[in-house]
Order: C-alpha cells, then sequence, then structure tokens
C-alpha cells in the first residue's frame, strides 16, 4: 500500500507552501506561545502558590511553578501540532481540495502528507522555542541544555502530528475531531504529569500514564528545563520515537484509503 | 460505429485500452479503449455519471484503473506517473486553487511543486498573467476571484509548467459567455501552438468549436468516436424539424415517408436530413403550429444516443 519510492524529498515543497502562508500571520503566530506562558505563570504563580506549599519531584523539592513550566512546553507542543494536523489538514484536504490540486504535479500523496506532518512538527517547534525563551526570561529554564527542547519539539511534533493525520484520515466531518480531542488529548493533558506529579496517583492510574505519549514529552521537557526526570529518559525518547513512526505509517496508510479511490 | 478518421501515424500521446474502473462494485468506466494523437484535441462528452471525470482522474494517476491500460507518453500511468505528471498539465473541475495565497503566489508555488527554478518560475507565472489578462489581479487573494477569473487562474497554473499534454475536466462549467469565449479563444491559441488536450465538456457547442475528434460517453462505454461533423451526418443527418404537439396525421404521413422522428411530450423533432421535399410538405400541410426548421447539432446526436429523460 505505502511504497517507499514514492517519497522523496520533494515533500519539501508542500512544507514550503505551509511556511509561507504560516508567515503571512507570523506575528499572530508568534503572539500565542509568547503571551500562553506568561498566563500560565501568572494565574498559578500568583494564584495557586498560596495553595500549594511546593511538590516533590524526582526527590526533590520545586515550587509549583517551576514544576510545572516545563509541562507547559509539551502541552504547547502537543497542541501545535495535533490541532495542524486535524482541523488545519482537514480544511486543506476536505474545503480548499489543496491536496487534489497537489495531486496534479509530480507530488505524491505521501509526501503531501509527510510534509503535512514535518510542518506540524516544526510549528510545533517555533512555538517551544518561543516559550522556553520566554519561561527562561522568568528563571523557569536552565541553560544551555534547555536549548534542548529544539530538537525535542521536533519530535514531539511529529508524535502528535502524526496521530492528528491518524484522525484526519478516519474522521467523517470535521466536527467528528471533537471525540478524539475528548477522549485522548483532554485526559492526557490532565493526567500526564502535567499540573501534579504522576507519582501521586493510585498504581492503576501511574501504569496508564505511562502509555501517554504526552506523559514521555512532558518527562523529557522538564528533563530538558530542570535536569529532573523520574523514568529513564531514553525509554521516554524510545516511546515517542516509536509512537511517532507507528502513527506516521497509520496515517500515511489511513489518507492514502480516504485520498485514492 | 461512428466515423473513423484516416489513423495518423506516429506514438499517439494517450493510448487507453479496455480501461476499467469500479467503485465499491459499481462499474464507472467498463472497458473502453480510445487514442489521442499529438496535436490533437479531444473529447470526452457524457451525461452527468457517464465515466468521463473518471477517465480523466485516471489518466493524472489519482485514481488507479482496475483493469486494462493507461500509456501516456508511451509510460504506463502505474509506473511513469510521475514523469508523466511532470509532462501534463490539469485544470480539475472543482476549484483547487490555493485560497491562502495571491494569485501570483499560486502560480509560484504551483511551479516548485515541478522543481522549477524561481527564476523560470517567475518568468513563466508572468508570462501567463498576460496571456490570461491577469497582471491587474496579480495580487488578489483566489477567494476574491469571480468564477471566470478563478477559471482563468486555474488554467494559467495548469500551464506553468509547459505541459505537452493539457487536461481540462470541464473547463467552461458555470462560466458567463464572455468568459467562455476568452478562454476558447486562449484554448484556440494554444492549440496553434502545437499543444495536445482531452476536455470533457456538457457543452455540445464547445465540443463542436474545439474538438477534431470526440467520443459520446454513457454508463462507462463509449457509444461512438468520430469527428463533430462526421457524427452529425452518421446520426442525425443534416437538418432537423421541431413542431409543438404530437399530430397523429403527421405521424402516419413520416412514418409513410420512412422518415424518422423523436416524440416528446411536446413536440416532435423530425430528422428530415435535407430533404426538401419533406420540409414542403410539413411546411405547408402541418404548419398551423410553432414549428422550427434548423440545422442539425451535436446536441441532437447526444440526445439521440444518449436519451432524453434526466439522469439525476
Amino acid at each position: 500500500m505505502i511504497r517507499l519510492s514514492n517519497i522523496s524529498w520533494r515533500f519539501v515543497s508542500v512544507w514550503q507552501r505551509n511556511l509561507i502562508v504560516y508567515r503571512k500571520i507570523w506575528k499572530v503566530n508568534f503572539l500565542v506561545p509568547l503571551l500562553e506562558p506568561a498566563f500560565y505563570i501568572l494565574a498559578f504563580g500568583l494564584g495557586f502558590q498560596g495553595l500549594i506549599q511546593g511538590i516533590t519531584y524526582d526527590g526533590q523539592a520545586l515550587t509549583y511553578t517551576r514544576f510545572m513550566a516545563p509541562a507547559l512546553i509539551g502541552i504547547s507542543i502537543m497542541y501545535n501540532s495535533f490541532f495542524e494536523t486535524t482541523y488545519a489538514s482537514f480544511v486543506r484536504m476536505y474545503y480548499q481540495k489543496t491536496f487534489d490540486g497537489m495531486m496534479t504535479t509530480p507530488l505524491s500523496l505521501e509526501e503531501i502528507i509527510l510534509a503535512e506532518i514535518v510542518w506540524s512538527a516544526t510549528k510545533a517547534t517555533a512555538a517551544a522555542l518561543i516559550m522556553t525563551m520566554v519561561l527562561g526570561l522568568f528563571g523557569l529554564v536552565t541553560f544551555p541544555q534547555g536549548l534542548l527542547i529544539v530538537p525535542l519539539a521536533f519530535l514531539g511534533g511529529l508524535a502528535f502530528g502524526a496521530v492528528g493525520m491518524f484522525f484526519t484520515g478516519i474522521t467523517p466531518s470535521i466536527d467528528m475531531f471533537n471525540l478524539p480531542i475528548f477522549l485522548f488529548i483532554t485526559p492526557m493533558f490532565l493526567f500526564s504529569g502535567t499540573f501534579f506529579p504522576v507519582a501521586g496517583l493510585p498504581g492503576w492510574a501511574q501504569s496508564a500514564a505511562l502509555l501517554f505519549p504526552l506523559y514521555h514529552l512532558v518527562e523529557l521537557t522538564r528533563y530538558c528545563c530542570l535536569g529532573l526526570v523520574e523514568t529513564n529518559p531514553l525509554i521516554s525518547l524510545t516511546f515517542l520515537l516509536a509512537f511517532a513512526l507507528c502513527f506516521l505509517y497509520l496515517g500515511l496508510v489511513t489518507m492514502r484509503r480516504r485520498l485514492i479511490k | 460505429m461512428g466515423h473513423e478518421q484516416p489513423a495518423k501515424t506516429g506514438e499517439p500521446i494517450l493510448r487507453v485500452d479496455n480501461l476499467g474502473k469500479q467503485y465499491n462494485g459499481l462499474t464507472a468506466v467498463d472497458s473502453i479503449s480510445f487514442a489521442v494523437q499529438p496535436g490533437e484535441c479531444f473529447g470526452l462528452l457524457g451525461p452527468n455519471g457517464a465515466g468521463k471525470t473518471s477517465v480523466i482522474r485516471m489518466i493524472y494517476g489519482f485514481a488507479p484503473p482496475n483493469s486494462g491500460s493507461l500509456q501516456v507518453f508511451g509510460l504506463d500511468v502505474a509506473t511513469g506517473w510521475r514523469q508523466i505528471r511532470s509532462r501534463i498539465g490539469v485544470c480539475q473541475q472543482d476549484n483547487t486553487l490555493d485560497p491562502d495565497l495571491s494569485v501570483f503566489q499560486n502560480l509560484l508555488i504551483f511551479a516548485g511543486y515541478f522543481r522549477i527554478s524561481s527564476r523560470q518560475a517567475t518568468e513563466r507565472a508572468e508570462e501567463l498573467l498576460h496571456f490570461f489578462a491577469l497582471e491587474k489581479k496579480r495580487e488578489a487573494k483566489v477567494g476574491e476571484l469571480s468564477g471566470g477569473l478563478a477559471r482563468r487562474l486555474t488554467l494559467a497554473r495548469a500551464l506553468i509548467n509547459d505541459p505537452e499534454l493539457i487536461v481540462l475536466d470541464e473547463p467552461t462549467t458555470g462560466l458567463d459567455p464572455q468568459s467562455r469565449h476568452l478562454l476558447w479563444d486562449r484554448l484556440h491559441a494554444l492549440r496553434a501552438r502545437g499543444k495536445t488536450f482531452i476536455l470533457t465538456t456538457h457543452y455540445m457547442e464547445e465540443a463542436a468549436q474545439l474538438c477534431d475528434r470526440l467520443v459520446i460517453m454513457d454508463h462507462g462505454r463509449i457509444l461512438v468516436e468520430g469527428t463533430p461533423a462526421g457524427l452529425i451526418e452518421a446520426h442525425v443527418g443534416s437538418s432537423i424539424i421541431e413542431i409543438s404537439g404530437a399530430n397523429r396525421e403527421l405521424k402516419e404521413f413520416l412514418g409513410k415517408q420512412n422518415v424518422e422522428f423523436d416524440e416528446m411530450a411536446e413536440r416532435l423533432v423530425i430528422y428530415s436530413n435535407g430533404d426538401s421535399g419533406i420540409e414542403q410538405v410539413i411546411r405547408a400541410r402541418f404548419h398551423s403550429r410553432q414549428c422550427t426548421f434548423r440545422s442539425a447539432t451535436l446536441e441532437d446526436v447526444f440526445l439521440r444516443l444518449t436519451g432524453r429523460e434526466l439522469r439525476e
């Protein structure tokens, strides 16, 4: 079904198309990752700090904002890439028929889909980098190791972009994206060691969290920002990589089934 | 069946042999064969659902054929699709212009998909904007274009790679007469440059104007193949009389004279085939009602072969 010979560097031209469109409103695109962490830090820092004494993570006592800040980067990577390959790709595919037009050129479907996923990872990386800088200004990121966020965001972006593309491949209509968001994205957003350590959960919930890609991504962003980690970072890295590859394949298969008739 | 043109020598640009396509068990294209010669304009005609667009989609490798073979430039579409697509230009039925980009960017970025260098792409894009009288709209957003402008841009975009074969799927559907004539004019200019065309259309006037040869399809099969004039001659003759109101006396007369006619609810279409004797009698004896004497057209052929009842 999926032929590797159909994939060449030509996909870069589709990636470039998305970059050109992104640059048209780059100020808006930059504003969100610039302000979002500031809002969270203010809200949680000022509002929550009084309620929570502090958090123990990897044997270290941390202020709540220090614990939560790296998770914001992980969440932002997830949202940026997942929403790009779900809503945005669906609009390009279904409403704008952009892929149909591309399919009359020497581009293969595989290249178009790969480009969309790589683009979503690129967008997530840009957002993560801006957020890291902002959080760095608040003194919540240790440099230079914090810059490891850049390659990590790209990998995380690939993972969530690919799973988003898989949902785009199987969703009957754009409204149905509510389902994966409610059943997959939102639980991850809440239970991936983002706002409280997974170690505080009952055993079964801890095991379940280990299956969440966001859990591993947040573990790694925290490792990049603070040098602290609960699990083995190599395991998290391997999990993310395997998850990305698996859904890259499934994304290509489902989109081919959807579009080539 | 139909009027065969004298076979031209040389490799055809497009060769379709026993091509078949099914969707969910329904046959869209049922074992059709035809060939398009270099420099020719070839038409695919047929009612909605006849299988025209399915054929077009198979030509550019969007839909894989289920049976038979399809070769473009002597390359098989299953294996040579990338090479084929780099040498053809496709103007799809739907508007697939990129609404996130300006008119000029639509051309430039599309050129990028063909790996055309940006210098060459800019040059080509300028030329095409001029050729399709789109210069003033250069920076306009695609969403702001009228139907006619959008179609001109779609055609301009299809030409960005200087294709040898141009595939047009209903190029003038929904356009006003001015836009349609401008588009026909440009297509004639391209033909003069030696381009080969394959087009689908619902407008018989368009097919008669543009096509050297055409096929009429229905239910996935080719009914006839020939030149527009040849098909008219063979299937409906040279002239037509239309009379409103079905009259038994007239029908008996036509039956006796062995003149063919089609009967509709309110009208009789008589294939008088230039027989002035019949025309005179009808003028004299049956002219009390509304009556039109006219030349036969491709539309008469089309309706006669595919039937007059509604399809959808």
